[in-house]
C-alpha cells in the first residue's frame, strides 16, 4: 500500500471513531465506554476508595468501655441532654445535630457563646487519630472533655456535670464505672477551666476531691465516645460505580453521570485531590496548609502548630492517668511530629463523605459552597501564615463543574453500628 | 500536506492517550530504590526493612535498621537519627519516628514509621558511632496493591 493511502486510511479510521463518539456523548452515551475506562493503577485507587474498605473502627485501648452497649446508651442519652451546659440549653446535638450530620451548618459554632472555628461532623470519627480541626486531642473521650469546660461552647465544670450523674445516671454510671464518689460537702460548681470563682473553688480541693471528680469527668467522656464511635458513613453512588467499575456490573456503572465520572477523574488525576482526600473516607487523616483565608483578617489560626503542646499537656491524652491504655500502646503520641515547620496555618484533612451536606466549608466555614471550594484550590492563594502545600492547578469551567459534581456523589446515609453487648 | 496530517494524528492520540496517568506523581525514572546501601562516604551499610507487610497506609508500624561497617562486622551502641518525608509533595514524615531499641548484632528497632500517603518517600539516617558520622538517604515507593 502506498504511504499516502494509509495515512489517508489511518486518518479516516480515527476521525471515524473521533466523529462517532462525540455523536455517542453528544446523544448522551458512551458507545466505545471511554467514560469508564480505568487503568489498573487508577482501578487500584478506585478500590482503595471504596467504603467495603473502611471495617470497623481501630480499637481505642484508653477507652476500656467503648465496646460496650450499656455505654453507648449512656453516651446517647447524654449526648442530647441539655442540662450539661451553664445555660441549661446546650447540648453536643446543639452543634451536633443528628438530623444534620452531626454538625450545624454554621461557619462557627454557637454554644452558650460564639466559638472560633466550625462544628465538625462525628460520623467515622472513631477512625482519626487526632480530633478537633488542630487534632489537639488523642482521643475520641478526651475531644468530648473539651467543649463541656470550653467557656463559649457548654461553658460548665466538671464538678456540675459529676452532680448531674450522680443526680440523674446514678445507676446508668455505676454498671459501668464503680460506685460514685460522695460528693457531700463539695460545691455546685468548680473546675479548672472556669469562671475565676469556678477556679478558686477548684483549687480550695482536696487532691482527693479533685482526682476523684476528674476521674467521673473522664468517664463521662467514655461514654460519649463509645456513642459518637457508633455512627459509620453507608454506601454512597460513587461506591456502588466503583464497584461496577471492579466486578464489570452494567447497572452499577450507571450509577454515576457522565459529568461525575469526568469529576473522579480530575479528583484522581489533574486535580490531585486524592493525595490528601484518600482512602474509603477520603482523608488522610493528617494536617495540610492549603492556603484558606483567615477568618478575621491579619489574625491567621495557628491550626496544628499551636496544638503540638496541648495535646502534650493534656491530663487526658493516651499517657495520662486517666487513660486506660499502655504506654506501649500510645504510638501516635509517643511518635509525635513535634518541629514539622508545615504545620504552622496547618488543618486536618476532614472526610469528603457526604460533604455535599456541609457547607460551609473549611475550618472556620470561610467558603460558602463547594464551587468555590474548587475554586479555591485551583487559585492556590498565597497562605497568610506558613506555607500553602498547592500549586495553582488549572482547571477549565467546565471541568470545575463536574469535579463539584462528582463530589455531590460521595453522599450516602449516616448509620449506627450498635455492639451486641 | 502530508506533514499536517502526521501531526494531527500525533496529536490526538496523544490526547487520548492523556487519560492514562494517574497522577503527576510518579517517582522520578531511575530511583535506586534498594533498602540495602551504603552510607555516602561509605563508613557503614545499612539495611532497612518493614517488620510489617504489606505496609498499610496510615498505620504506624515498625521497622528494623541493620547497620555494619564496610566488612560486614555488625556495629552496636551506634546513634542512628531518622528523618524524611515527600519530596514532590515537600512535607515531612506526619510523625516523628525514632531509634527505641538497640536490639544487639547491629540490629536496631525503628519505632513510629507511618506513611500517610502512596507515592515516594526519602527516609533520611544521620549515623554517629566510634567509626564516624555518616548519612545516606533511601527511597521507598509506597503503592496501593494493583490488581491485574
Amino acid at each position: 500500500m502506498k504511504k499516502n493511502t494509509k495515512f489517508k486510511l489511518a486518518l479516516a479510521a480515527f476521525a471515524a471513531i473521533a466523529g462517532t463518539s462525540s455523536l455517542s456523548f453528544s446523544m448522551g452515551g458512551d458507545w466505545f465506554g471511554w467514560f469508564d475506562s480505568w487503568s489498573d493503577s487508577e482501578r487500584a485507587v478506585l478500590e482503595s476508595m471504596h467504603i467495603g474498605k473502611l471495617g470497623p473502627a481501630p480499637k481505642d485501648p484508653s477507652n476500656r468501655v467503648e465496646d460496650m452497649r450499656a455505654a453507648v446508651d449512656l453516651g446517647k442519652r447524654i449526648f442530647s441532654d441539655r442540662r450539661f451546659s451553664a445555660n441549661q440549653a446546650v447540648s453536643c446535638a446543639s452543634c451536633h445535630d443528628p438530623g444534620r450530620e452531626f454538625q450545624d451548618g454554621r461557619p462557627v459554632a454557637i454554644g452558650v457563646g460564639t466559638g472560633s472555628r466550625r462544628a465538625m461532623p462525628l460520623a467515622a470519627a472513631g477512625f482519626s487519630p487526632f480530633l478537633f480541626w488542630d487534632g489537639r486531642k488523642d482521643s475520641l473521650w478526651a475531644q468530648a472533655l473539651g467543649p463541656l469546660e470550653d467557656p463559649v461552647e457548654h461553658g460548665g465544670t466538671r464538678m456540675k456535670y459529676a452532680r448531674l450523674l450522680s443526680e440523674h445516671y446514678r445507676d446508668e454510671y455505676e454498671r459501668l464505672f464503680g460506685p460514685m464518689p460522695d460528693l457531700a460537702g463539695l460545691p455546685q460548681d468548680a473546675g479548672p477551666f472556669g469562671s475565676p470563682a469556678e477556679r478558686a473553688a477548684w483549687a480550695a480541693l482536696s487532691d482527693k476531691a479533685r482526682a476523684d471528680v476528674t476521674r467521673v469527668f473522664a468517664n463521662m467522656g467514655k461514654a460519649l465516645a463509645a456513642f459518637e464511635k457508633t455512627l459509620y458513613y453507608g454506601e454512597s453512588r460513587f461506591d456502588r460505580y466503583v464497584h461496577g467499575v471492579l466486578s464489570g456490573d452494567k447497572a452499577a456503572k450507571q450509577a454515576l453521570s457522565r459529568e461525575e465520572k469526568n469529576g473522579l477523574r480530575i479528583f484522581i488525576n489533574k486535580g490531585q485531590c486524592v493525595t490528601c482526600h484518600n482512602g474509603p473516607l477520603l482523608t488522610d487523616g493528617h494536617f495540610h496548609n492549603t492556603g484558606v483565608p483567615p477568618r478575621v483578617p491579619g489574625k491567621p489560626d495557628p491550626g496544628r502548630s499551636a496544638a503540638i503542646a496541648k495535646l502534650q499537656e493534656d491530663e487526658f491524652n493516651c499517657l495520662g492517668k486517666f487513660s486506660d491504655a499502655q504506654p506501649d500502646q500510645c504510638g501516635e503520641l509517643q511518635f509525635l511530629a513535634t518541629d514539622d515547620p508545615r504545620m504552622a496555618g496547618a488543618f486536618k484533612t476532614p472526610s469528603l463523605r457526604n460533604v455535599a451536606a456541609r457547607p460551609p466549608y473549611m475550618h472556620a466555614g470561610q467558603i460558602a459552597s463547594l464551587p468555590d471550594v474548587v475554586r479555591h484550590y485551583v487559585d492556590a492563594p498565597k497562605s497568610a501564615l506558613g506555607q500553602n502545600e498547592r500549586k495553582p492547578t488549572p482547571l477549565s469551567e467546565e471541568e470545575m463543574r463536574d469535579l463539584v459534581a462528582f463530589l455531590g456523589a460521595l453522599s450516602g446515609p449516616i448509620t449506627e453500628i450498635r455492639p451486641e453487648k | 500536506m502530508m506533514k499536517k496530517l502526521k501531526v494531527v494524528l500525533l496529536v490526538a492520540v496523544a490526547a487520548l492517550s492523556s487519560t492514562a496517568c494517574v497522577t503527576d506523581d510518579a517517582p522520578p525514572p531511575g530511583l535506586n530504590l534498594e533498602l540495602t546501601r551504603a552510607t555516602n562516604q561509605k563508613l557503614y551499610t545499612v539495611a532497612l526493612k518493614s517488620l510489617e507487610e504489606p505496609i498499610v497506609v496510615n498505620k504506624i508500624h515498625p521497622w528494623e535498621i541493620l547497620l555494619t561497617n564496610a566488612n560486614g562486622e555488625p556495629i552496636d551502641n551506634a546513634r542512628i537519627k531518622v528523618d524524611g518525608g515527600m519530596p514532590q509533595h515537600g512535607h515531612g514524615f506526619p510523625t516523628q519516628p525514632r531509634v527505641t531499641k538497640n536490639l544487639g548484632n547491629g540490629r536496631y528497632l525503628l519505632e513510629g514509621v507511618k506513611f500517610s500517603m502512596t507515592g515516594w518517600w526519602e527516609i533520611k539516617l544521620d549515623i554517629q558511632s566510634a567509626l564516624g558520622n555518616d548519612q545516606i538517604t533511601l527511597n521507598k515507593v509506597i503503592a496501593l496493591p494493583v490488581k491485574k
